[in-house]
């Protein structure tokens, strides 16, 4: 093999080298445009950071692109990463060359297929952008947990630090796997790289081919499993011989380090990149060396060529091939005069001697020592340190603070950089202001708002600079993790030599802040060099402007002598015809202003990438940038720079002075931007949070919020009902409740007799005007208009700066007002549930969102009662991602306790939820009997027989229990300890178990499958949006026929599946399909009698979302439209109906006017495809008429059937809970 | 007798006076086919509505920029499709299988109201094979500043600059609600319009008296709206120097002929055909060809305004607009 890889090697040296082709591109696609050339096969599934490698190698199928052999790979979406790693092995043992793209717990849930794969010495490459493992908190961004929780699985592991080493590391490890049999994981640090924008070398077809060797190919192929040459796999094995058939893989792995040694050099003679398994850089006579891999290893290597070049003798390895690791390459690489070494992992192993890269590092350093003649006479002072965890910041000045370290003769061991430890006082202290921003580097940092195509523009700059000079360029965006209102901030960097910061920028020479409002709360020159250029988007001129910045602003402006320029980009955007897109007219000023290249060139070039971006949309598209470019030009102003500072005006805190100590001390942190000078002991242990912290961020995003008319108000709440941050309520109040009301405090006396006994007392109608999003569902939704002017109506958007001062006020003496007795409202009517406190308020999910509303809902029934098991998605991210959350807590402090465990297994999480609380509930229920004769009998019978099937039953309980805690208090006995923590259990807990299509129809499918079966009172909440919405809208078994998603590129093909069909196939579960936009009425209904239903319960809610291109607004009517059109049916399956002798089907709603078609004809998910495949499209749509026809007709006649007799289902009911099936709630048919 | 059903429009011979007005007809190869096997002379093809390319670029480019670029997890929430079918392409592709299709003229037809844009798709219609452009422009003035001379400048402006960018003829099909029609039409025909039709059905608003929601709607004519379409032809025949053509109102053939002798050289059905199939052209010609027989006309080019304003004996009646009583002549003062 050796000699034929030399002569490989040779052969290429000779061959003429193409010219070099250059190409923009971040990490992810980086590998796998790589990784769809060279393989037949893809079993994909979507997970962050590594969801764009599946999309693209989707994307190119769906294009018909071919790979080298001239064939369209296949790429066939999961349920899950276990069922992607389940189908690539069996592609493989069938002989195919197949890939996937992971991360994670996604990288985990393929672990026992990787064992086998590995075991079958299988070649292929999962290429993995390596990202946090969720722990204390799930955090999506990147460190090298999973691929470390993977390592003992037997495959090669191969670290790519930069976006060039994806591309190029994906190719090497496909050859070396090929040569090997050892299947490779490729990894690279997630965002860090897999994000990051960069300028790389393509690697061409040829170079391709002529790594990947056909013949190998060929064998692999050959070793596919086939009935014309049968052979036995995947035996069992016995302790005679398992053993030694383990070992007998040996000389493959020992072979590994060679090949791949092997296929580097191959590969640099054809590409001229050369890399070796262990990558030294520094002084050859370091005695300060530092070990690590990923994209971490750039930044060091910048610190190191710096420090070599004052005469340091410092030095590094760049860990290559990590697995299996090469004891001897490694010292080979390692300086003799290495006399003190740090290795960095980032992960983290609690109870580990160290972590594993260091390890492995002495490992390797004392078995050379052990043999008493290796290269090392005595031991280095080697010390292990963690960095960089969840894309911890890991920069020059940290690299430079280790190098001090080992300075020291007695270097802290097992230490953390970039991080303050106050608690085990592990971490280094360093000096923060080293840095090394070369001064021919132009940096440039954008402040944008989602959406306003802040981020495209940048990556347009970069792309075009890219293109147009010889410059290398760095694009790395930080984004929200807030979907309303998100922030988002671009650092760019162009320089002549490959850039290797791995970075943030913290010295710009361009500053640009793209939306004005940012400088009210946000410190946005903190990068700003002196003498940057800072360009402000704002609706103020150039005369008017600077009187608007706060004095903090303007003083840094003057201190830094910054030169500052004005643009009004929203308004020349309009007036483009351009809406709220910003991007051309910001861009046009970034290359007006930055000179990065001649301003003429530059404009052609914006031209030429106007035409590239839109022209697939349309001309006139590309006119109205056209015509931006030139009116950007004419309307940029520079702003004179007074001599002091004077305005009064100053930056907003993030949160107010009244917050509790928690969210002033971390919190508030977090939202400034601060999170990462927090000391350890400022967070949980543990990753408990306090709830109801949304509150305090005041946000003011939105435009235009609801001003309330009272006297067209006919006091429906359907307002409050559909509104998706829970910034427009109601409440009903007494009088006396109004006596310090601001004078602005406008109320109703309460009409009619509907939704509770109020009758005397007032209402309001109040919006939240800081924390609306500006959505407008609600003013859709209301019905009261004006009889003159029939557009005005009892709510009605208006711009939020008008209001803002009265409507604040208003809005604290609204939320100040006592809320109203639970007991007095009905609880079958929307605007008598309206009056209930919501605990889930002020979300962060994108303005109309169509989840939230429900999840608002239901806090208003059970909040105060309710455990919350959240699949990971959408939901797990506006509800649980820091800073804040929206799950909230009433004033006795009771609120929805919530959960997230994983993205698979939350019915499973939630069901244990529920015999935890059932097997409380029973132990409370032993210990009251015992303690009768101490507490009385009558409080004890009381408390075991009450009924809990209406607030009022469960109002009278809390009270009972109360009063039995007081008297239990006073019990010494062990029977008294033992009951107080779980005398709460004596009042009905209710357990919701609550996720998106993505888990319930596909990876959590199993698990929801069987809480479905298991009979216990475990209620179910499926937030349908019909995609994977939180990783970008990818097809999931939700996904209609004939519905374009992400994965489903052509239209999806096959129909969506009908869960609520599978749930009633048991007969015990309760099951309902809502949509709230077509019957808030029918909403309610379901939730409560789910609730009430002692056995398990399924509601599919129908919820609007962006991936079906519409508009957000307007989400409501889509819904009723839904319903309407057959496409989505209301209805109800109770087995108490069954119990009756009733059907226990009914189907709840009637077809109108509008067909199936008609209904999708508004969506751009399904319109989007007959723009494209339109005959296609004709035809996905009318079988997805017929599947809608089907369904309806099936419904139909399930509607009419009654139970056969004697077949009442059974219920298995929680052991000791209150069991009895409690009767129907009032208003059943 | 043979009579002859040739006429002339545009400059293009027709064989016979009927021509497909623009309409859904238009839009299947298929019925094409059949209304030229039925006897159809020319079609006027459905309008490329520059309101709803411009519109629908909008929405597209909304949807899919909407949430992107925000968040971490999800740039985007479409895919990126690249090959998106939008602006002027699939109706140029439609005209040209049309043109290949038929022997008989293909007319684009244009509904906008912006200078650059009826220029520029006048030329692409013409790129694609139009054998003429009939021009639908229609905007409701509802600023209260613009006057009427105001507004036809702007047609005017808008029609010159059609005619200026393309060889082949255009025709202009008129709104019938315009303060002096003929002084208008002149203008138009000066401005390089070689053709009128009169007149085009405009969407009419309605109201839902359930949602109060205003929305609008269309329907098909009906004979009893042939009145006001022979006043209009029957006036400007002589007065202008281009070719009439009628489109409102023709559903058989009594209404055809009554078109022709008013003033109309060709007369274009669209509703009747709708309703009663491509094949009614075939009875409707029948029915035109025996009433020539019968009146010994054998050339439809011969009775064209025969009875227009300036060839009737009573051309006051053209301009009867009120109801009274008929005016009864008790002595002859005509020349």
């Amino acid at each position: 093999m050796t000699v034929e890889t030399s002569e490989a090697v040779a052969r290429t040296a000779e061959k003429p080298k193409a010219a070099k082709k250059w190409i923009t591109v971040d990490g992810n696609e980086a590998a796998a445009r790589v990784a769809h050339k060279t393989n037949e096969v893809a079993a994909i599934f979507p997970i962050s950071p590594s969801s764009p490698m599946a999309e693209l190698a989707d994307a190119l199928s769906a294009k018909g692109e071919k790979n080298l052999w001239g064939d369209v790979p296949i790429v066939l979406q999961m349920q899950s990463e276990a069922g992607a790693a389940g189908a690539a092995h069996g592609s493989l043992q069938a002989g195919a060359l197949t890939t996937t793209f992971t991360a994670s717990q996604g990288l985990l849930l393929m672990i026992p297929n990787m064992f086998k794969i590995a075991g079958e010495l299988t070649s292929t490459v999962f290429h993995v952008a390596a990202r946090t493992v969720a722990t204390h908190a799930l955090s999506i961004f990147g460190d090298h947990s999973d691929v470390m929780a993977a390592r003992s699985c037997g495959w090669a592991m191969l670290a790519a630090n930069n976006v060039q080493e994806a591309h190029d590391f994906a190719l090497i490890a496909q050859a070396a796997s090929l040569r090997s049999r050892l299947p490779f994981i490729h990894f690279f640090d997630g965002f860090r790289t897999s994000h990051e924008l960069h300028k790389i070398e393509a690697l061409s077809d040829d170079d391709m081919r002529t790594l990947v060797d056909f013949e190998l190919v060929r064998k692999h192929r050959a070793r596919g499993m086939s009935p014309d040459r049968p052979d036995l796999r995947g035996t069992a094995q016995n302790p005679d011989v398992f053993f030694q058939a383990r070992e007998a893989c040996n000389p493959y792995y020992l072979a590994v380090p060679i090949i791949v040694k092997e296929v580097m050099d191959l590969f640099a003679a054809q590409t001229g990149r050369q890399y070796k398994l262990f990558d030294y850089v520094g002084a050859p006579d370091a005695e300060r060396v530092i070990i690590l891999m990923g994209s971490g290893a750039d930044a060091a290597e910048e610190t190191v060529e710096a420090l070599v070049a004052r005469g340091e003798k410092v030095g590094m390895i760049k860990v290559r091939l990590y697995r299996p690791f090469a004891n001897d390459v490694f010292l080979a690489a390692l300086p003799a005069t290495a006399r003190s070494v740090a290795v960095l992992d980032r992960t983290k192993e609690p109870g580990a001697t160290g972590e594993p890269l260091y390890q492995d590092v002495l490992t390797a350093l004392a078995e050379d020592l052990a043999t008493g003649n290796g290269r090392f006479e005595r031991m280095p002072t080697l010390v292990g340190g963690r960095y960089g965890l969840s894309s911890k910041e890991f920069n020059p000045a940290m690299v430079k603070g280790i190098f001090d370290e080992l300075s020291k003769a007695k270097p802290k061991n097992h230490f953390t950089i970039g991080i303050v430890d106050d608690v085990t006082h592990t971490s280094l202290a360093y000096d923060k202001e080293y840095d090394l921003e070369p001064p021919d580097v132009v940096r440039a940092v954008f402040y944008g708002l989602g959406s306003d195509g802040t981020v495209g523009a940048s990556k347009n700059s970069a792309s075009i600079i890219a293109s147009a000079t010889k410059m290398h360029v760095q694009g790395y965006f930080v984004y929200d993790s807030r979907k309303a209102g998100a922030e988002t901030v671009s650092h760019i960097r162009f320089g002549p030599r490959p850039i290797k910061s791995t970075y943030l920028i913290r010295r710009a020479q361009f500053v640009a802040c793209h939306a004005f409002q940012f400088l009210e709360r946000k410190d946005v020159l903190a990068e700003a060099m002196d003498g940057a250029t800072f360009l402000i988007n704002s609706p103020f001129g150039p005369d008017e402007v600077w009187g608007r910045l706060p004095i903090e602003t303007q003083q840094q402006i003057i201190d830094k002598k910054l030169k500052v320029h004005v643009i009004n980009a929203y308004r020349i955007a309009r007036e483009a015809g351009l809406g709220m897109r910003i991007n051309t007219v910001m861009q046009t000023c970034f290359f007006a202003l930055s000179n990065v290249i001649p301003k003429d060139q530059a404009m052609e070039a914006i031209k030429k990438a106007i035409h590239k971006s839109y022209g697939r949309l349309g001309e006139k598209v590309v006119n109205r940038n056209l015509d931006a470019v030139s009116r950007s030009l004419e309307n940029l102003h520079e702003v004179k720079v007074p001599a002091k500072a004077t305005n009064p005006l100053r930056r907003i805190p993030p949160v107010p002075a009244t917050a509790p100590d928690f969210v002033q001390r971390v919190t508030a942190a977090i939202i400034e931007g601060r999170g990462d000078q927090l000391p350890v002991s400022a967070l949980p242990v543990d990753g408990f949070f306090p709830t109801g912290t949304a509150r305090f961020e005041k946000r003011g995003i939105a435009d235009s919020i609801p001003i309330w008319d009272k006297d067209l108000c006919i006091q429906c709440a359907k307002c409050a009902i559909v509104c998706p941050h829970a910034a427009i309520r109601t409440k009903v109040f007494d009088e006396k409740d109004l006596e310090a009301k601001p004078g602005t405090f406008e109320t109703l006396p309460w009409r009619g007799s509907s939704g509770g006994d109020f009758k005397g007392k007032f209402m309001r109608i109040q919006v939240a005007p800081d924390d609306c999003t500006g959505c407008g569902i609600c003013v859709e939704v209301c019905p009261a208009r004006s009889k003159t002017e029939v557009k005005h109506k009892a709510i009605n958007m208006t711009p939020r700066l008008d209001h803002l001062e009265v409507e604040r006020k208003n809005f604290d003496f609204f939320v100040d007002i006592p809320e109203v007795d639970r007991s007095k409202a009905d609880l079958m009517n929307v605007k008598g549930i309206m009056q209930l406190e919501p605990l889930f308020e002020f979300s962060s999910a994108c303005p109309g969102c169509g989840e939230t509303p429900y999840l608002k809902l239901l806090t208003q029934f059970f909040g105060d009662r309710m455990v919350v098991a959240n699949a990971t998605g959408c939901t797990s991210i506006y509800g649980g991602n820091l800073p804040t959350t929206p799950w909230g807590a009433n004033k006795h402090g009771r609120g929805p306790a919530w959960s997230n465990s994983l993205f698979e297994d939350n019915a499973e999480f939630g069901l244990g939820m529920r015999l935890a609380l059932d097997q409380q509930a029973a132990q409370a229920r032993r210990l009251v009997e015992k303690l009768a004769p101490r507490v009385g009998d009558n409080l004890v019978r009381a408390i075991l027989t009450a009924d809990q099937t209406s607030e009022a039953g469960i109002h009278e309980q809390r009270q009972r229990v109360a009063e039995l805690k007081k008297l239990v208090e006073k019990v010494d006995s062990e029977d008294a300890r033992e009951l107080l923590p779980v005398i709460d259990d004596l009042v009905k807990h209710s357990v919701w178990i609550i996720g998106g299509d993505g888990w319930a129809y596909d990876i959590g499918f199993g698990g929801l499958d069987h809480a479905l079966a298991s009979g216990r009172d475990v209620n179910i909440l499926v937030v349908d949006t019909e995609v994977y919405s939180n990783t970008g809208g990818q097809a999931s078994k939700s996904t209609p026929r004939a519905a374009v998603a992400k994965f489903a590129q052509a239209g999806k093909r096959t129909g969506k599946k009908d869960l609520g069909m599978i749930a009633m196939s048991y007969g015990d579960v309760y099951v309902a399909q809502v949509a709230m936009g077509a019957s808030d009425a029918h909403t309610v209904k379901a939730f409560l009698e789910a609730e009430s239903w002692p056995g398990p319960s399924l509601i599919l809610a129908y919820s609007t979302c962006v991936a079906h291109g519409i508009d957000m607004s307007k989400g409501m009517e889509h819904m009723r439209d839904a319903a309407a059109s057959g496409y989505w049916p209301l209805y109800r399956y109770d087995p108490r109906r069954a119990l009756k002798g009733e059907p226990p089907f009914s189907l709840d709603n009637q077809r109108k006017k509008i067909t199936a078609r008609d209904f999708m004809q508004k969506e751009a998910r399904f319109m989007m495809l007959s723009r494209s495949q339109p005959e296609i499209a004709e035809q996905l749509a009318t079988q997805a008429q017929r599947d809608i026809e089907e369904r309806w007709h099936l419904y139909e006649q399930m509607a009419k059937i009654v139970p056969a007799p004697m077949t009442a289902p059974a219920v298995s009911s929680a052991a000791g809970a209150s069991t009895a099936a409690p009767p129907a709630p009032e208003g059943e048919e | 007798m043979k009579v002859d059903l040739t006429t002339r429009w545009l400059g293009l011979k027709l064989r016979t006076p009927i021509v497909v007005g623009s309409s859904p007809l238009g839009e299947k190869l298929d019925t094409l086919k059949r209304l030229e096997e039925a006897g159809a002379a020319a079609v006027v093809l459905p309008s490329l509505y520059e309101i709803e390319l411009e519109h629908d670029e909008a929405e597209i480019v909304h949807v899919l920029d909407q949430g992107t670029e925000a968040f971490d997890e999800a740039t985007s929430y479409l895919p990126d499709i690249q090959d998106f079918h939008t602006g002027p392409k699939d109706y140029l592709d439609r005209l040209t299988k049309t043109k290949q299709a038929l022997g008989v003229p293909v007319i684009g037809s244009l509904c906008g109201m912006s200078k650059a844009g009826w220029a520029d798709y006048a030329r692409r219609m013409q790129e694609a094979g139009a054998d003429a452009i009939e021009l639908n422009g229609y905007f409701v003035p509802t600023d209260p500043e613009l006057d009427a001379k105001a507004v036809e400048d702007r047609y005017v402006e808008s029609v010159a600059t059609a005619c200026g960018a393309v060889s082949i003829p255009v025709a202009v099909k008129i709104a019938p609600y315009f303060t002096a029609p003929v002084h208008f039409a002149r203008r138009l025909q000066k401005a390089g319009a070689k053709g009128l039709t009169l007149f085009q059905r405009v969407l009419d608003p309605d109201i839902d008296l359930e949602e109060l929601h205003v929305g609008v709607d269309t329907h098909l004519s009906g004979s009893d709206e042939l009145g006001n379409t022979l006043r209009w032809l029957a006036i400007l025949h002589g007065r202008v120097g281009c070719d009439l053509a009628a489109s409102t109102g023709a559903h058989k053939a009594a209404d055809v002929l009554k078109l022709l002798l008013a003033g109309a050289c060709s007369v274009q059905m669209a509703s009747a055909l709708i309703k009663n199939g491509p094949e009614h052209v075939t009875s409707v010609l029948k029915g035109v060809e025996l009433w020539l027989e019968e009146h010994e006309d054998p050339q439809v080019a011969e009775v064209e305004g025969s009875l227009s304003q300036l060839h009737c004996e009573e051309p006051q009646e053209y301009e009867h607009a009120q109801h009274h009583k008929k005016l009864i002549r008790y002595t002859h003062h005509g020349e």
